[in-house]
């Protein structure tokens, strides 16, 4: 019998289920310009996810992790983020 | 000493009260729990027990038994020893978290006062409650008296805690029946139960600690992953069976009752027939069975005592050779048109010698009626019948004829 885990339930680290990329499972990706965020840091609030993470001029998507659901978009008062079809 | 600390004496319990002398002896980390009938003087016991400082778990009162056992599954991984108690409807609401109890291999204690489901409403003894879930991954003992709650609680944590099973465990007593019926039971003393839960200090629990902090219940990616888990839990499943063979007759020698182990053979060796049942209804189907032995019929019962996972090897041993096997079944399997311990049975059949015996079902007990003396000794005789070549019908229901 080939097992993976060493555990004998569904049991893990802190680490691994950050293993699993929810990023994969996205249709469209959130694109921030950069000019137009205010920084108030409101799609780093609403995001469902928690993958909102902070740059030096704006707040941008962990595309490991965004979903593309695209609440961070419709909250952002600067309209700074626009979604993008993602190509297959 | 408070009056009410019945450990080491001989008295006259009902089931729920022998279940929370068991539950004292076996000292829980936390007790979560929703009261239901018939289960609540279980619970009523145990908060006296707090009250008067008899022990000292973190009892919790949540606002239902979903909850409860949420409480629980929290207390388990942080390496606790738990308990708690439900019926009926208690459990269908406590449903996904007791899926999550059994998913991640958490070895919580559970009672079931087993009460009719609803509709028609029934505030009334059945087995119907405990067995709709007889697939969730727990492992499930019926019992047949006031003293074999005690004592199987206290065996079944010997067996959830054990570092290669890790199961969560149900003790199954018929509500009224057992929970509110008096018997004479013996409470043993606290030693005894310390020394014969005293292996367990030495397994090994996965725990959840703030310095090295797991996810429970955590994704499994690929699917691969999700098998093992589910191919762990059976295996886990199997090697309970003489887990529980072997802890029965540790008890044996320690307290002086055993029951069995997986299933109880009574006068089975050279039966013909055999009437096969699980619950407390096997009381009164020995009294009929000694009867029928005094006229000269070769009648023998097997009682089910661990329902989940099922006795499948001892079951084939016990049956073997047998010409008709009677089947009592307090419950019904609408997907099959009879009860769930006739289905069970149907599925060794291929694995006895031929010729295989005759199986007929007998469905009673039903919202709380008696399994008479009168009902058993009709299952004997209509048994014999069909083991003589007689035709009978496949299905009974007792209180309609």
């Amino acid at each position: 019998m080939k097992f993976m885990s060493r555990f004998e339930g569904p049991w893990s680290t802190p680490k691994e289920p950050l293993d699993i990329k929810t990023g994969e499972w996205r249709s469209q990706r959130p694109v921030t310009k950069s000019e137009k965020c205010r920084q108030c840091g409101w799609c780093f609030i609403f995001c469902p996810a928690g993958c909102v993470r902070e740059g030096d001029r704006s707040f941008f998507a962990d595309l490991d992790y965004c979903k593309g659901c695209g609440v961070c978009a419709r909250v952002c008062p600067g309209k700074a983020i626009t979604l993008v079809r993602e190509e297959i | 000493m408070s009056n009410i600390d019945l450990r080491g004496q001989v008295r006259v319990l009902d089931g729920n009260r022998a279940g929370a002398y068991a539950v004292l002896l076996c000292r829980p980390d936390v007790i979560a729990s929703y009261p239901i009938t018939p289960q609540t003087p279980l619970l009523e016991t145990l908060y006296k027990f707090e009250a008067e400082g008899l022990f000292d778990p973190e009892m919790v009162e949540p606002e239902g038994e979903n909850s409860a056992m949420g409480v629980l599954l929290g207390a388990c991984a942080a390496g606790g020893r738990t308990f708690t108690a439900t019926s009926s409807q208690g459990l269908s609401f406590m449903n996904d978290a007791y899926l999550l109890a059994a998913g991640n291999r958490f070895p919580i204690v559970m009672a079931i006062g087993m009460r009719e489901q609803v509709s028609p409403h029934g505030v009334f003894a059945g087995q119907q409650d405990a067995v709709l879930v007889k697939d969730h991954g727990w492992i499930q003992i019926f019992t047949e008296s006031c003293q074999e709650i005690l004592d199987s609680i206290i065996m079944a944590y010997r067996l959830a805690e054990d570092g290669e099973v890790l199961l969560p465990v149900n003790i199954c007593y018929e509500g009224f029946y057992l929970s509110h019926h008096s018997q004479r039971v013996e409470i043993p003393r606290q030693e005894q139960a310390d020394a014969f839960l005293a292996p367990l200090q030495h397994t090994e629990r996965l725990k959840w600690t703030l310095e090295e902090p797991m996810v429970f219940s955590s994704y499994t990616v690929p699917p691969e992953l999700y098998a093992e888990y589910r191919y762990k839990a059976c295996a886990a499943h199997q090697r309970a069976k003489g887990k529980l063979d072997e802890i029965d007759r540790e008890f044996g020698r320690k307290f002086g009752r055993t029951y069995g182990g997986q299933i109880e053979e009574y006068r089975t060796e050279d039966a013909e027939i055999v009437i096969a049942l699980m619950g407390c209804a096997a009381g009164t189907a020995k009294v009929v069975v000694d009867k029928k032995r005094e006229e000269g019929l070769k009648v023998g019962l097997v009682k089910v005592r661990m329902f989940r996972p099922a006795p499948r090897e001892r079951l084939i041993r016990a049956l073997n050779g047998k010409k008709a096997v009677g089947v009592i079944d307090r419950s019904v399997c609408y997907g099959w048109n009879c009860g769930h311990n006739f289905v069970e049975l149907k599925t060794l059949l291929s694995d006895l010698e031929p010729p295989a015996p005759q199986l007929l079902d007998f469905i009673g007990g039903l919202g709380g009626a008696d399994i008479t003396a009168h009902h058993v000794e009709k299952v004997i005789d209509r048994t014999m019948a069909a083991a003589k070549g007689k035709a009978q019908p496949t299905v009974t229901w007792l209180s309609l004829e």
